[in-house]
């Protein structure tokens, strides 16, 4: 007799007590045997992979051996800071903050952030609030082209601009002073201490390439890289994240506008998202894909198209620097 | 005085090619071949509406119009068609 199953979310569901233990033991040999660090510096940013990441290495090296990074800057939302704090004290392992403002204006990040959306809205000025978005990239064959969202001071109506490559560059090398910014305290914090630095990213970032080079996409050890966004809520819930930190959004927490994940790079509930790349991984027929996520046909071929071209713009990110010569004696 | 397809083959090749026209078609689509990824096709866009004074709409930002310097020609000689 054949047993047809069915594909559907489920396939995404794990074993948390077996997954967290398998990644605490892995984590532990690797940070002790492998790095020889003491310990791992985790910047928290309130949201769920951080706090995952926080709960695993706590589990991994104890919670005294966790040392988590509290780093607002100027658009960060009020949240960020409070949840991380939340965390840190459900976890009960240190924190410490780094106000990052200072570091970034010295740097002219929001200088030169600003001057580059001036090249499009010469109206841009202090009290404006910014955010990058996409079009709508699931129904229609469009090209990824990003536009800024503005909204002037006094909560006026916000205004939509499509960006010129000259902009989006200009704003986006700008503001990844601060993924930067960041991983440079990480790092001060990690020698300090002699402690690794844990990344946060999950398998969507990680696959998808939606991270800083030598920013959020440096680190010694990245624990939930292999995890899908669902699976990433799975361990949340059954290492006892704090339930406000489980339902918040998603966000990038980049841009003085409140910015999802899924406007600004993945163009579907994150959800979708996971099954799509999950049933792309393992050869699922679309038509199946589409009724496991509520979408068309069209839909879910354009979503795996976007999948591959994703990959290959973001190969560069994942590329260590590239020798002329390989030298045998250190790459062995 | 160069065509349209001329001028914007040399762009290409210019811009997105390092000058190396070797195996490059007027019909090769910019993206199944990755010559151009979304940022090269703003900067493309920027191009062309500077070059010939269009506005390109958001809603014709399509492969249809764009994916190759054969369709990007053709477009662009319909809009200035229909600005004339």
């Amino acid at each position: 007799m054949t047993v047809e199953t069915v594909f559907s979310a489920d396939v995404l569901k794990l074993d948390p007590a077996e997954t967290t233990e398998h990644i605490a033991s892995v984590l532990r040999a690797m940070i002790k045997e492998q790095l020889r660090r003491k310990g791992a510096v985790v910047g928290l940013s309130g949201g769920i992979d951080s706090s995952v990441t926080a709960a695993l290495c706590a589990r991994a090296l104890g919670k005294e051996r966790v040392l988590g990074l509290l780093m607002p800057e100027a658009d960060s939302s009020d949240d960020s800071l409070r949840l991380g704090r939340l965390l840190a004290e459900s976890l009960g392992i240190r924190t410490i903050v780094e106000d990052i403002t200072p570091i970034l204006q010295a740097a002219g990040c929001y200088e030169r952030r600003d001057s580059a959306i001036r090249t499009v809205c010469p109206e841009y000025g202090p009290g404006y609030g910014c955010k990058i978005a996409l079009p709508d990239l699931l129904n229609d064959d469009r090209y990824p082209v990003f536009y800024a969202v503005l909204r002037p001071p006094g909560g006026g109506a916000e205004k939509k601009v499509r960006l010129t490559a000259e902009a989006y560059l200009g704003i986006v090398a700008a503001t990844n002073f601060k993924q930067r910014t960041r991983k440079m305290m990480e790092y001060y914090h990690a020698d300090r201490l002699h402690y690794a630095v844990a990344g946060t990213p999950n398998r969507l970032e990680y696959d998808q390439g939606f991270f800083v080079k030598l920013g959020d996409g440096a680190a010694d050890v990245k624990p939930i890289a292999h995890l899908y966004k669902s699976q990433v809520y799975q361990l949340a819930e059954y290492l006892g994240i704090p339930q406000e930190i489980q339902t918040r959004p998603s966000t990038t927490d980049t841009y003085s506008l409140q910015q999802s994940q899924e406007e600004f790079y993945f163009s579907l509930p994150l959800r979708k998202m996971d099954l799509c790349l999950y049933a792309k991984n393992e050869g699922i027929p679309v038509a199946d894909v589409a009724l496991a996520a509520e979408l068309s046909v069209d839909q879910v071929e354009r979503v795996f198209r976007m999948i591959d071209s994703k990959r290959k713009a973001t190969r560069y990110l994942h590329t260590a620097p590239r020798l002329i010569d390989a030298i045998p004696e250190v790459h062995c | 005085m160069p065509s349209i397809e001329q001028e914007l083959r040399t762009f290409i090749i210019d811009n997105f090619l390092f000058g190396d026209k070797n195996g490059f078609a007027n019909n090769d689509s910019f993206l199944e071949k990755g010559i151009i990824d979304s940022t090269g096709m703003l900067e493309l866009v920027t191009f062309v509406q500077q070059r010939h004074g269009i506005t390109i709409e958001d809603e014709e930002l399509i492969p249809d119009n764009l994916d190759s310097v054969e369709r990007l020609s053709t477009f662009i000689q319909r809009k200035l068609a229909i600005a004339a």
